[in-house]
């Protein structure tokens, strides 16, 4: 690709948004709007730390050991928000973990358990050491003594990537505090931050009751802060170029961009940057356009929101509006669902394997989940009738809120935005029973193999 | 699931909350405190307003101390 390079473009000419009257800093904004991915635009390969640091420089690492304050402030002013699920202000959270008495704890979230999601895979490949120097900047930020990056047992080849680059910077001496890399079981629930820390103390990756929240009493016992890998990279940025910088792109209500990743019926599934706002159409356009006429769009994840194809398209692709849709960004997953598919036998897969993930420590969860999945697969493989749809409503009902974590809540959400969004599919197996697309070959990657309780929680 | 009457008096004063995992679902709860907790069909609470009206307050500490896993607890709502 023979593209200008991106740090010679003035963000001022490459969008069209100034939001803040800060000084804008050129950053690295690459073709097609690309942060993170820029260096793999360059390149097309993963960058090592001195193409790293020749494309950024050094992390500007505050002094110190006591918390620092004005990089807080960048965050906030900065807008940002963790790209791990919730989407909550990162700024916020900084903030309540530095203001904790005592040293802090860093927990680098890089587990990515949502298997319709290759965002995080990708960015640690590509640019571990953006997701480093946020790591170390965080650390700064909030007075950490200890930086603990959790990767998944089951990617063995990036446990070793990211090893060998975090050894390479400490040859090099660029970080204040050597990044600890730790390896999980890799279940649905093991990445939930409580899990994390309870394993990280020795115990078992399952979720904790709560509180004490994390940022209370966490890891060692200490205020924690957890954040996905890719909100750090965002951070490493916002620390270089500055919050002008950040919110140069995306939207005055949802600056920045975000990692998606795309897949089913769309032409060339794969993970994007996109400026946050982009209406989710666009974002599928990027994906090469719908391989078929669409039938909904799952958007969020499997605890994301199915929303039907015509409606999907048309939102953008930002907390509020997404929200006001009645769905999130989630882990920033779109599945693209063909006409002929059969919605309610996807959802029957998703919610099967969610039930096979719970911890199973909760009540509503252990016993709710399964019930549900099995009401589910009566409703896509057969012919319901009034009592079963009763029933189901019910115990979908009854699922949030009600569990340590908050599984149960997705997999509710799940469960009643595919009752909404395939109304007419109930209904016509109500009447007729299932249509040919139920034994269709399925378009939602759900993981087969050993579940948490063959594998273990340790 | 019936509407609760004493919805109306309910102030901002006490939380109750559950610690799901330690929740073993004898339903003890809902005996003593039946305004506020049901059960579902596993015998596991469901509150549908955490709130607690200032009548209740009374049987609300009471349910609490009786769970035999320490499971209820009564929170300060947060102005
Ligand atoms: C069941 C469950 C699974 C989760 N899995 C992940 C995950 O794989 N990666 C992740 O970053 N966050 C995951 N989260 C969210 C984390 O608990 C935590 O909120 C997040 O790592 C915080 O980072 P952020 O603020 O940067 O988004 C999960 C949450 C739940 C309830
Ligand atoms: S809600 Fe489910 S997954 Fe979460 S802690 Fe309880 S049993 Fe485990
Ligand atoms: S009494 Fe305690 S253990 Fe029993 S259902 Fe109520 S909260 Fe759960």
């Amino acid at each position: 690709m023979n593209q200008p390079h991106p740090d010679t473009l003035p963000a001022a000419l490459t969008r069209a948004v100034p939001v803040s009257t800060l000084p804008v800093h050129a950053g690295p904004d690459g073709p097609y709007g690309s942060r993170l991915l820029h260096g793999w635009f360059a390149t097309g390969g993963p960058a090592g730390l001195a193409e790293h640091l020749g494309r950024y420089g050094q992390a500007p690492l505050p002094d110190g050991k006591r918390p620092s304050m004005p990089l807080i402030h960048a965050v906030e002013e900065a807008g940002l928000t963790g790209r791990g699920g919730a989407a909550f202000p990162t700024g916020r959270k900084l903030r309540s973990v530095a203001e904790r008495r005592g040293p802090a704890v860093v927990v680098v979230n890089g587990m990515e358990s949502e298997p319709a999601s290759q965002k995080d895979e990708s960015l640690l490949h590509l640019a571990p050491h953006l997701v480093l120097d946020g790591s170390a900047l965080a650390a700064a930020a909030v007075g950490a003594a200890a930086v603990h990056l959790c990767l998944p047992r089951s990617r063995a080849d990036q446990v070793r990537a990211l090893l060998a680059a975090v050894e390479e910077r400490g040859r090099a001496g660029i970080d204040r505090l050597p990044v600890q890399v730790h390896v999980l079981p890799h279940h649905y629930v093991s990445s939930e931050e409580t899990s994390l820390v309870r394993w990280l103390n020795g115990g078992e990756a399952r979720p904790m009751a709560t509180p004490p929240r994390p940022f209370e009493k966490g890891v060692d016992g200490r205020p924690t802060l957890v954040d996905n890998v890719e909100t750090l990279a965002h951070l490493a940025l916002i620390a270089r170029y500055g919050p002008a910088w950040f919110r140069s792109a995306g939207r005055p209500d949802a600056p920045g961009t975000t990692l998606v990743t795309v897949s089913g019926a769309v032409r060339s599934p794969g993970v994007h940057e996109i400026p946050l706002g982009t209406p989710v159409g666009a974002v599928l356009e990027l994906s090469g356009g719908p391989s078929w006429p669409l039938a909904a769009v799952l958007v969020g994840g499997f605890f994301g929101s199915w929303l039907p194809a015509d409606q999907a398209v048309r939102v953008p692709f930002s907390k509020a509006e997404l929200a006001a849709a009645g769905a999130g960004p989630g882990a920033g997953v779109l599945v693209a669902l063909p006409h002929g598919a059969c919605g309610l036998t996807e959802t029957a897969r998703v919610l099967d394997y969610l039930a096979a993930q719970s911890a199973r420590q909760c009540g509503p969860c252990r016993f709710g989940l399964p019930a549900v999945a099995e009401d589910f697969r009566l409703l896509a493989g057969g012919r319901p009738d009034g009592g079963l749809m009763d029933r189901l409503r019910r115990r979908v009902g009854l699922l949030p809120g009600r569990g340590a974590c908050r599984h149960p809540d997705g997999a509710s959400r799940l469960a009643a935005t595919a009752l909404a969004t395939f109304a007419d599919d109930v209904r016509h197996h109500e009447r007729l029973g299932p249509c040919p697309g139920a034994t269709g070959r399925p378009v939602i990657p759900v993981p087969g193999g050993p579940g948490p309780e063959q594998e273990g929680w340790r | 699931m019936t509407p609760r009457s004493s919805r109306t008096s309910r102030t901002a004063g006490h939380l109750l909350g559950i610690d799901r995992v330690a929740c073993d679902g004898r339903g003890l709860c809902a005996e003593l405190l039946p305004e506020l907790v049901e059960l579902d069909e596993w015998g596991y609470p469901v509150i549908h307003d955490a709130r607690v009206p200032a009548e209740l307050l009374t049987h609300a500490r009471r349910a609490v101390a009786a769970c035999p896993v320490l499971a209820l607890r009564l929170d300060r709502a947060r102005a």
